[in-house]
């Protein structure tokens, strides 16, 4: 309720039309519409069912859920699930590991995808280049259960990974080491994302006028000249949001991938909120107390979203609503 | 444009061409090691000095044999159904979906599309998804399956997207003609907006294809499991034993399982893989399309 809506307020009253709804504008609006309405019953079902009733769920965290009691029958307790898991014994370590294999994946995956890019738009040979494309995105389209599959074969003792790295020592399997989850994680992220990451960059790339570079050529501008003072500043307004989208999905780790490679041995540095949520909830049917720790995930999650468009609206006038 | 390259230039084309090519090949060489590995006879490639493969060791099918079992091909019939009926399914509720909020005037677009939005920030999470699908008594049944991720908000607004670039005045215009609002969007505005759709199918089917976060949390019974369930159980949760329990005699065991469960991958990745040449032409289009806001 804007600027916009304002204006148009005014225009209105300007002209003498009315602006208010009544009855008989919305049967008449809902008529001249109806197909669309009809159209917009199975959407909303779907929303409505799989999105937004699934949500009485959450007050199970402030419950002691017994699936025999039901969500709206089971005991009232207050925030005893959340001090649970906030006093509790793995607080720290899942969200130490949530934060920093988050960080770790947004120091190394982010900018990765943007020099291959620029890389590959630097790369004169038409063929080898649209080869290469093709070639990097193919990892996206592995099932994950494949990815993992085969990530877990080539670091286990008889892998290749794990027998390159040995160097022609006794090679050990990796995943069973906890100092070397992380980089496992997020090699095999770089591995997986670098390629089709990159697609929205050289699309970007693609849409640069050409008669800049010739402006700077004239100028006798070299190769690297070129790149910083046009090809990186028109590329800034993808990279800003792209950067805003990867930072407001900050707290939400994929956890899937975490279920499929870790095992007990290696909690300590690969558990994180995602997949404790998921163990305790789904494999040990504690439901409230998982649920507490989902909800406060949710929570942040949305907040860090909310948070930092507001910032990157008011620094960049980039934003994404 | 012609340009005279300096010596500089020259060495960093050069050394940009390598690193490209690393990288492509950085990309590529896990599948080609996974083909040769389960093509390889299993002692031999147990035996060997974990180098890297550029052919298959001693050529053999031996591990086909055994991969092709009852349950993967259970699995793949599944993983048919899913992907065939479940892409229907989200296809549908997509283009009504997209249609509607790619028309203009109709009251309360505004509120509708922040419903939708808004799904995409804030979700139960899946213990709030799981109670409430036992609630509705679906747990164990394709349904669990087919419908709480029948629609994709991101896909939608790709595809409306799609659909507000078909000239209003079309639409307008068939309307005037009584078309009704079905009609212009099965006649016009579909047949219009192919490309985006086909990237969207693409996008819908391989996610089908490769899910298996929704069997793990609503299955229970084999026989609905989807290939995705077996190879993990293959691939990721058994030890050798069990995959080859009908082995016996001479074969290492041990190494026969390690052939078989990189058979197990290429047999699964197959599809996708055989397709692949033909749709990735359409990527650029459909992410380009999802990275445009409002």
């Amino acid at each position: 309720m804007s600027k916009q809506s304002r204006q148009a307020k005014a225009v209105a009253e300007k002209y003498g039309i009315d602006t208010r709804l009544t009855w008989d504008k919305i049967k008449k609006n809902f008529y001249q519409y109806r197909g669309i309405y009809l159209m917009l019953i199975p959407v909303l079902a779907f929303y409505i069912i799989f999105n937004y009733a699934p949500l009485q769920g959450l007050q199970i965290a402030f419950r002691n859920y017994r699936p025999g009691r039901g969500i709206w029958g089971s005991t009232w307790v207050g925030w005893t699930n959340f001090q649970q898991f906030f006093t509790g014994p793995y607080f720290w370590r899942v969200l130490r590991n949530t934060l920093l294999i988050s960080l770790y994946t947004i120091v190394i995956c982010f900018p990765a995808p943007i020099l291959f890019a620029l890389m590959l738009n630097e790369l004169r040979l038409k063929k080898l280049k649209s080869a290469i494309q093709t070639v990097s995105y193919l990892p996206h389209f592995i099932s994950l259960v494949v990815v993992c599959g085969i990530i877990k074969e080539f670091v286990s003792s008889t892998g290749l990974i794990s027998n390159l790295l040995a160097a022609g020592g006794t090679a050990s399997n990796l995943l069973m080491d906890p100092t070397k989850f992380r980089a496992i994680y997020v090699v095999s992220e770089l591995w997986q994302t670098i390629g089709w990451n990159s697609i929205i960059y050289l699309a970007a790339l693609a849409g640069i006028n050409q008669e800049l570079y010739d402006a700077v050529a004239v100028d006798g501008a070299g190769r690297f000249r070129r790149i910083i003072s046009i090809t990186i500043p028109c590329l800034m307004p993808t990279i800003i949001i792209m950067f805003i989208m990867r930072i407001g999905q900050f707290m939400s780790v994929g956890y899937d991938k975490i279920i499929l490679l870790y095992n007990e041995n290696i909690y300590e540095t690969a558990d994180i909120i995602g997949s404790f949520v998921y163990r305790k909830g789904l494999i040990e049917s504690n439901y409230s107390y998982s649920m507490a720790v989902s909800l406060v995930n949710s929570l942040v999650n949305f907040l860090l979203v909310v948070v930092v468009n507001k910032i990157s609206a008011k620094v960049s006038e980039t934003s994404l609503w | 444009m012609v340009e005279k390259k300096s010596g500089l230039d020259w060495v960093l084309d050069t050394l940009n061409i390598v690193l490209l090519v690393g990288i492509g090949l950085a990309c590529l060489y896990p599948f080609w090691y996974v083909v040769c590995a389960s093509f390889s006879d299993a002692n031999e490639f147990l035996r060997h000095d974990f180098v890297l493969l550029l052919k298959p060791l001693k050529f053999s099918l031996e591990a086909y044999k055994y991969c092709i079992t009852d349950r993967i091909m259970v699995g793949y019939r599944n993983t048919l159904f899913y992907v065939v009926v479940g892409t229907a399914i989200s296809m549908l509720l997509t283009f009504l979906g997209a249609y509607a909020l790619s028309r203009k005037g109709w009251m309360g677009k505004r509120f509708i599309t922040l419903m939708i939005m808004f799904t995409m920030y804030f979700s139960g999470g899946i213990i709030a998804i799981y109670l409430w699908v036992q609630q509705l008594h679906m747990i164990d049944t394709v349904w669990a399956i087919l419908l709480p991720t029948a629609l994709s908000t991101y896909n939608l607004i790709v595809m409306r997207t799609a659909f507000a670039n078909v000239p209003e005045s079309l639409i307008e215009a068939a309307r005037l003609d009584g078309a009704s609002e079905f009609t212009c969007l099965f006649r016009i505005v579909i047949p219009l907006s192919q490309a985006t759709i086909a990237v969207v199918l693409l996008f819908y089917a391989v996610a089908r294809w490769n899910d298996w976060m929704s069997a793990t949390i609503f299955l229970r019974t084999a026989d609905l499991y989807p290939l995705q369930i077996f190879l993990r159980e293959i691939l990721l949760t058994s030890s050798a034993d069990n995959i080859i329990s009908t082995s016996g005699g001479s074969t290492n065991t041990v190494a026969l399982a390690e052939t078989i469960k990189y058979a197990t991958i290429v047999i699964s990745t197959a599809p996708i893989l055989c397709i692949y040449p033909f749709i990735q032409r359409y990527f650029v289009t459909g992410v380009m399309i999802g990275g445009v806001k409002e």
